[in-house]
């Protein structure tokens, strides 16, 4: 293995909560004031190194090390430090303590477009922002033509960027940053920009950088998936605490993992007439598309009742009814004593709903009532892996229903 | 599956280490140099945004000087009957705006550093000082036309009556040298305020209301010799009067600088650049932190 070409040691990073955003004056003094005070009662405190219940560590004792040309990406929930991590990195914030080294030219990327004036045009943009990223005026001048027809802006290249659509802006921005040629790429969120086609372009860029240039990139991104695909290996992080490190698939499986928590709707909810919910779940949470899910759901007798009828229903975030689950068997109607049980469970072989937010219900109907019970639960779906290699499309792109297919190929 | 080439050796290129730094640190000069162009464009984007999308454009750094020299003639001249040297007041009120103007406009961009780029520089790292620096550059333009201008109305008071009065000391071509004091004292001062404003806004408020009255401490609408004597040792501990006198001096053959002002201007200019600079460097690590 040859010498890392990052290396990270023990890297922390701690906020004084309260104290984040600027003060005035008058409380700086009475902050020093109560700081001499505390030193004073305390003279054998080190008054510098005083741990406050108010600290709050977005790092805590980070470490690891990446190869060059390893393409690292760091998983973790908001607020798990990753962010924190890159700035520190980027060096735009100091670390309270330990110690990182970089062995070669860096460039960050947590935006695109960094410094574009609306007043320049595309032309004077591009060579600002290709500076404000660290290239010399010479290298954007060479990479100049190349930039212009990724971002497929020529006819407007002269025309202030003020007069550009949103699209065209995201685009100028990110065919610059794609032209950098650092030995180390720091990147947060990239994937998030443009369109669907322009996605595309832009994921094969970095897919062409790091496989055939050997560039080390570190990278975050919420779309698992996509990470998954351009990683060849992650870093998962939490409440500032590196929690795995090792191949992408395993610490993304674990990831997921960690957060199946199964979902359960609140208990005891009245349904129809006679009828209490006493429990509906599902897992894996998140649950995800083209995987098997399996459910729970039980309801509870108040009274004597004969149920003729179990539906589970649901819905997406439109509030359209999207698919039916029936319940019902040969050998119903079920009948229940008062206090009685009725508890159904099973799997979906493969759940066929594309990734995004679903409300289930139950239809019920009994001797005496019948109706629909909206909204009792909100299941997640997330996205399923892709074949390696490849980036899934962006969701509102992929229909609402997953397919379940095989296919062959020839020629091509 | 495309094989890859041996990738980049890192330890032919620079090793970055990344740590808290304790205590004062001074600029690295070199990394400084190798920003250069981004200097040049942020200080183009500074010039080119300023006056886009108004009509007279570029005129404005004409009409602003001239317009306050006819308000001070009206004023100090005519009304408060303040002497100015013998020299036609026009030229007199010109000559102490030109480093005036430049000190008060690179001031006000310096001390805005932080606040006004906060934005990028949470994303992106380059040396701070670059900003500071593009400001004080794309000044340069308002202050090169502000010198044609009063060069234009010192030609036309030379055909006329009191050409007498004024002329082109020899000592004119240390100009620029005056000008790279002001330069330097404006970003020094600036430095300071914008390294105090990242933390308490109490000082932005103060900075701006400091610079107008800061304007009547400085011999910009009198003369030094009209000072007071029991009056002359503020005058003296303002860094900005040598300046101001000495391209009196020297465009005009009308002001009165002499060795002590220099020697306190100079003194107090470096102590403050130098003050300002090692200020900003301590802030700019973790601003982004409590901005």
């Amino acid at each position: 293995m040859s010498r890392p070409i990052i290396e990270i040691e023990n890297l922390s990073k701690r906020y004084q909560l309260g104290r984040i955003g600027s003060t005035s004056i008058r409380d700086e003094l009475v902050r020093r004031w109560e700081g001499i005070l505390a030193t004073v009662r305390r003279p054998l405190a080190d008054a510098g190194s005083t741990p406050s219940s108010r600290d709050f560590w977005a790092l805590k004792d980070v470490s690891f090390t990446v190869q060059p040309g390893e393409v690292l990406g760091i998983v973790g929930r908001n607020g798990a430090g990753k962010s924190t991590l890159l700035k520190i990195l980027s060096r735009i914030t100091e670390p309270t303590s330990g110690l990182a080294r970089l062995r070669g030219r860096v460039a960050s990327l947590l935006e695109v477009g960094t410094g574009f004036h609306p007043e320049l045009t595309g032309r004077e943009n591009v060579f600002l922002n290709g500076a404000i990223l660290g290239m010399t005026r010479a290298e954007i001048r060479d990479k100049f033509d190349e930039i212009v027809a990724f971002a497929g802006v020529e006819q407007f290249i002269d025309t202030p960027v003020k007069r550009y659509s949103s699209g065209m802006h995201v685009r100028l921005a990110f065919a610059v940053a794609a032209q950098l040629e650092p030995e180390i790429l720091i990147v947060d969120e990239v994937l998030a920009v443009g369109d669907a086609e322009f996605q595309k372009k832009c994921l094969g860029k970095m897919r062409e950088v790091t496989s055939n240039d050997g560039r080390t990139v570190l990278c975050v991104s919420h779309s698992l998936y996509a990470m998954e695909s351009l990683c060849s290996s992650m870093v998962h992080m939490d409440h500032g605490r590196v929690v795995a490190v090792g191949p992408s698939a395993e610490v993304v499986a674990n990831y997921v993992r960690q957060t199946m928590e199964p979902s359960a709707a609140a208990e005891g909810s009245a349904l129809v007439d006679g009828l209490r919910l006493s429990s509906l779940c599902f897992s894996p949470e998140p649950a995800i598309a083209g995987r098997p899910l399996q459910f729970k759901a039980g309801l509870v007798a108040t009274e004597r009742t004969v149920v003729t009828d179990v539906h589970l229903l649901f819905y997406n975030t439109f509030g359209m009814r999207i698919a039916t689950m029936d319940l019902r068997q040969e050998s119903g109607p079920y009948v229940l004593a008062p206090g009685g049980h009725l508890d159904f469970q099973g799997t979906i072989s493969r759940l066929p709903l594309v990734s995004g937010s679903y409300r289930v219900g139950l239809y019920l109907q009994t001797e005496r009532d019948h109706g629909d019970c909206y909204d009792l639960l909100q299941i997640e779906v997330s996205a399923a892996p892709t074949r390696p290699g490849l980036v899934p499309h962006a969701v509102q792109f992929q229909g609402t229903t997953v397919l379940d297919f095989q296919f062959e190929r020839s020629g091509g | 599956m495309i094989p890859k080439p041996p990738p980049p050796d890192p330890a032919a290129g620079l090793e970055i280490v990344i740590q808290p730094t304790r205590g004062w640190r001074w600029f690295s000069w070199r990394e400084l140099y190798s920003y250069r162009d981004l200097l040049w464009l942020l200080a183009r984007r500074d010039i080119v945004a300023r006056y886009q999308q108004t009509v007279l454009g570029p005129l404005w750094y004409i009409i602003q000087p001239v317009l306050t020299t006819v308000i001070f003639v009206v004023i100090f001249s005519r009304v408060a009957r303040i002497p100015t040297n013998g020299v036609p007041s026009s030229l007199f009120y010109l000559c102490g705006q030109l480093p005036w103007n430049y000190f008060a406009q690179t001031f006000q961009s310096t001390s805005n550093t932080f606040l006004a780029n906060a934005s990028m520089f949470g994303k992106v790292y380059f040396p701070r000082l670059i900003v500071p620096l593009a400001a004080a550059l794309s000044n340069l333009v308002a202050l090169g036309i502000q010198v044609a201008t009063f060069f234009v109305i010192f030609a036309l008071e030379k055909t006329g009556p009191r050409a007498g009065t004024f002329h082109l000391h020899a000592t004119a071509w240390l100009l620029p040298l005056a000008l790279l004091q002001v330069a330097i004292l404006s970003i020094g001062i600036g430095l300071w305020v914008t390294a105090l404003t990242a933390k308490f806004r109490d000082f932005a408020v103060l900075a701006t209301f400091l610079l107008q009255l800061w304007m009547y401490a400085s011999p910009v609408v009198f003369p030094l010799t009209r000072v007071p004597a029991r009056l002359y040792w503020a005058a003296a501990a303002n860094p900005l009067t040598f300046p101001i006198e000495a391209i009196r001096q020297m465009l005009l053959g009308a002001g009165t600088p002499t060795l002590p002002l220099f020697l306190i201007s100079l003194g107090t200019t470096l102590v403050l650049a130098v003050g300002g600079a090692l200020m900003f460097r301590r802030v700019e690590r973790n601003f982004i932190d409590v901005i």
